[in-house]
């Protein structure tokens, strides 16, 4: 091996710190050159160490189906009324059933043939005769199904995204998994109950008329007059503070929805100081709106968000220019984040929490605090013992380590790694482990200088024994950590991945720093003895 | 510095029958502690539930948070400290997650102020876990289990023999029984680091394992007339020096995580603590025995003296 061998490996080994300390540097300090800032990252702490809200939410995507069900069923039923063909009974049975049935063999060709021109989305699940009467099963085919749920996911994605950017919250990571699940990290929330409400809301926003003409209280003794539905509302009495249900009997028929809206503000009423949510049309909205006002002059209409009502005022006369408003007992925050839900428009279907961790600032702050904690203690404990136990060599070695904690660093920081308790805790691990390698080295160059070979000898016979047992070591510890990562989920994930990082790094730094370092001092120099 | 003298030559493979009594013995134990227990202690990772940890300013008991509770129906629920003692620390758990108990740390937070001072109390962390992840949670991480063991298997039976691989994946198996068995026996909580933390030991307790096999394949090349058994325990002396420092090195490390990492990673630090030493001693006592056992039913087709 000659003398520009080691100089190269030497240059080598300095570019590969230079490039771990270019990365590593910004997450240490902040006053560097703009230029230096620019294309650097500090290393990113995961929702542990600096405090977030961790959400896996599932799609109700089953009922986006259900609800589009509904749609295609009163279609159909309107449709067979145009066309005149004879039906009885027909209603969505729990699920994403319609059943209807059909007097006699004419109408179910008639029925057929409407459904094959212009229903292609749905499918005669199974039908039965009894006394001539035929009772036909309808679903939606599966490839449709597959195609709304699909839908129903994207859309709910994309709503949430828009929710949580205007609620505000920096780098926010909101990413589908798997077939009906969305994955949302938060970091630096402070008021989690709040955004939980924000995201999870279905802010399905339905004007519905009143029905005045029966009394709600036989509709409460359960005869409930067809068309019509029951939903509640809530007043809260200004003295006393507490919530009374009010029930409305409500037409089933929904005037108009908020995807008729192009905006939601928040204003708070010059009288009472209350807040409430001021609503604009689209202009296809304000045209609707202005119809159905019209139309029910001295009639009340409810306005329904997720089923609750929120007021029924009486329409005093046509409104036009598109204006509404929604009011009711809201404190500031709630009506600013039900303009912010309004704004961003309905999910397609209810999302349901699945998993909600939630980890405070100061929590993280002391993670941190006492992961470093670890960190110090466990080197100082390492690098002290390998001196004692190989005097020089054991200084080889600990510069070895103290590069590979850099590189460790370096290389979550270049590589946007996030950086967990769990990973902390890797790194830790990893320093003790990092020694292994030389360790073995050391161990090998004890036996063959034993053995009575020279210096030299001694040091390339270590070498080149004990790099396929390093290696094979190594390399399995690698396969539990990998297999950790693809089962992992944030903070373990970490853990996984400063292991893996740090086994890498160690190979590196045990095997071909030392190695330039003994090269440099055993090289052209007569050594008699190896401190080891 | 040496801690093992070199040329040291112990009889270990003859201290195999009593090494394998009480391997099996502590096995025994650790199934039937988990059977007795009805499986693991699982945590709500695994079981779902919820978990709220609340800091205290001032000293507070268990008893006296129970009982500014008690307007809120938490179910069936525990209340522990999380810690050490002057942290002031408290975890509640409730089985339930639906949706029941939805916005639970709120209601904590208004039933504490009632008996508690505002600003006596935090609350740094909530976790809420639905029965459906829960059993996600626990299908993959069994499933992780499973992909890495038959990993190692393949990389080891590549690079060494299938005998050598089995040796492994039995120490393995040996290691990871008797760290669940610890953890019921204690009746400390599996968690997801838990989790981390015994794939961790089977990478660990294999690096161990890999030296010595690695140990054994040199001289068996380089011999043809001495005994398996000699060479295997040779094998095992010579790096046992090795062996004993690297395991110091990490239980160092392990046991800094473990004193100063804080109470969130205390169990993790444990479970590697344990795990260390139990993967040190089976990489010598377990799997280069199981070669000997192996070696004596279907021998290997060099001949070797006996």
């Amino acid at each position: 091996m000659s003398d520009k061998n080691i100089k190269v490996r030497g240059i080598a080994t300095l570019v590969i710190v230079a490039i771990a300390l270019f990365f590593l540097i910004p997450s240490v300090t902040q006053k560097l050159p703009s230029v230096w800032k620019d294309h650097t990252d500090k290393i990113h702490l995961g929702l542990d160490l600096q405090g977030g809200m961790h959400l896996v939410m599932e799609v109700e995507t089953e009922k986006a189906v259900e609800s589009a069900m509904e749609r295609i069923s009163n279609d159909l039923k309107e449709t067979l009324m145009e066309e005149r063909v004879r039906f009885k009974h027909l209603d969505r049975e729990g699920g994403a059933v319609v059943t209807l049935e059909l007097p006699d063999k004419e109408s179910r060709t008639r029925f057929e043939k409407i459904l094959k021109n212009d229903f292609p989305n749905l499918d005669i699940k199974s039908s039965e005769t009894t006394n001539g009467i035929e009772k036909v099963y309808l679903k939606i085919k599966d490839k449709q199904v597959a195609s709304i749920e699909k839908f129903a996911l994207e859309q709910s994605l994309e709503t949430i995204r828009n929710r949580v950017d205007e609620f505000g919250v920096s780098e926010p990571e909101i990413i589908p998994q798997g077939k009906d699940r969305i994955l949302i990290q938060l970091p630096g929330i402070k008021d989690p109950q709040r955004a939980i409400n924000l995201i999870g809301k279905t802010a399905l926003l339905e004007f519905k008329m009143l029905d005045e003409e029966h009394s709600v209280d036989e509709a409460l003794r359960g005869d409930v007059p067809s068309g019509d539905i029951i939903a509640y509302g809530y007043k809260v009495g200004s003295e006393t503070g507490q919530r009374t249900k009010i029930p409305y009997l409500l037409k089933r028929k929904t005037l108009l929805t908020g995807e008729s809206l192009e905006d939601a503000r928040v204003s708070i009423s010059n009288r009472f100081g209350e807040s409430y949510v001021s609503l604009k049309f689209d202009s296809q909205g304000a045209r609707d709106f202005e119809r159905i006002t019209a139309q029910n002059v001295k009639k009340r209409l409810a306005i329904v968000l997720d089923g609750v009502v929120h007021s029924a005022p009486v329409i005093q006369e046509r409104i036009s220019g598109g204006n509404a408003q929604i009011t009711g007992n809201f404190t500031m925050d709630e009506a600013h984040d039900l303009a912010i839900v309004l704004r961003a428009g309905a999910l397609p279907a209810p999302v349901r929490i699945l998993e909600q961790r939630t980890v405070g600032p100061s929590l993280g702050q002391d993670s941190i605090d006492k992961g470093i904690l670890s960190i110090i203690v466990g080197s100082i404990l390492v690098i002290l013992f390998m001196v004692m136990y190989y005097n020089l060599s054991g200084i080889v070695a600990d510069i070895a380590l103290s590069l590979n904690i850099i590189l460790i660093l370096g290389a979550l920081a270049a590589f946007k790694a996030t950086l967990t308790l769990p990973g902390i805790a890797g790194i830790v691990l990893t320093i003790g482990m990092a020694v292994d390698a030389n360790v073995l080295i050391f161990e090998r160059i004890r036996e063959e200088l034993r053995l009575g070979k020279s210096p030299r000898a001694a040091i390339a016979g270590g070498f080149s024994k004990a790099l396929l047992t390093i290696v094979d070591a190594n390399v399995t510890t690698l396969i539990a950590a990998l297999v950790l990562f693809q089962f992992g989920t944030g903070p373990i994930k970490g853990f996984a991945v400063t292991l893996s990082i740090g086994i890498i790094c160690s190979m590196f730094t045990a095997i071909f720093v030392t190695r330039i370092i003994y090269d440099y001092f055993v090289w052209d120099r007569n050594i008699k003895r190896v401190s080891i | 510095m040496e801690i093992i003298r070199p040329g040291i030559n112990i009889d270990l493979i003859g201290k195999m029958k009593i090494a394998a009594a009480a391997s099996l013995l502590v096995v025994i134990i650790s199934i039937l502690s988990l059977i007795l227990h009805g499986g693991p202690n699982l945590g709500i990772d695994f079981a779902g539930g919820t978990l709220v940890q609340i800091k205290f300013s001032q000293e507070t008991s268990a008893d006296r948070i129970r009982d500014s509770l008690k307007t809120i129906d938490l179910g069936n629920s525990v209340i522990q400290r999380f810690g050490y003692h002057d942290n002031n620390e408290f975890l509640i758990k409730t089985e339930k997650s639906s949706s029941a108990l939805k916005g639970l740390s709120n209601k904590i937070e208004e039933a504490l102020n009632s008996s508690y001072s505002n600003g006596d109390f935090e609350i740094r962390r909530v976790e809420v876990v639905g029965p459906k992840v829960g059993k996600d949670l626990r299908e993959k991480g069994m499933l992780a289990m499973l992909y890495a063991v038959i990993g190692i298997l393949i990389y080891v039976t590549w690079r060494f023999e299938l005998r050598y691989a089995v040796g492994a994946v039995i120490a393995l198996l040996h290691d990871v029984l008797i760290t669940v068995g610890i953890f019921s026996l204690l009746g400390k909580e599996f968690t997801l680091p838990i989790i981390a933390a015994l794939l961790t030991i089977i990478g660990y307790s294999l690096n161990d394992t890999i030296v010595v096999f690695d140990r054994i394949r040199e001289n068996i090349k380089g011999t043809r007339k001495q005994p398996l058994k000699d060479i295997v325990n040779s094998s095992i002396n010579q790096v046992m020096s090795r062996t004993v420092l690297t395991s110091f090195t990490t239980l160092l490390v392990v046991l800094a995580l473990f004193i100063f990492g804080g109470a969130v990673i205390h169990d993790f630090a444990f479970a590697l603590l344990i795990g260390i030493l139990i993967g040190t001693y089976s990489s010598i006592f377990i799997a280069s025995p199981t070669i000997l056992v192996w070696e004596s039913v279907i021998p290997s087709k060099e001949k070797r003296g006996k």
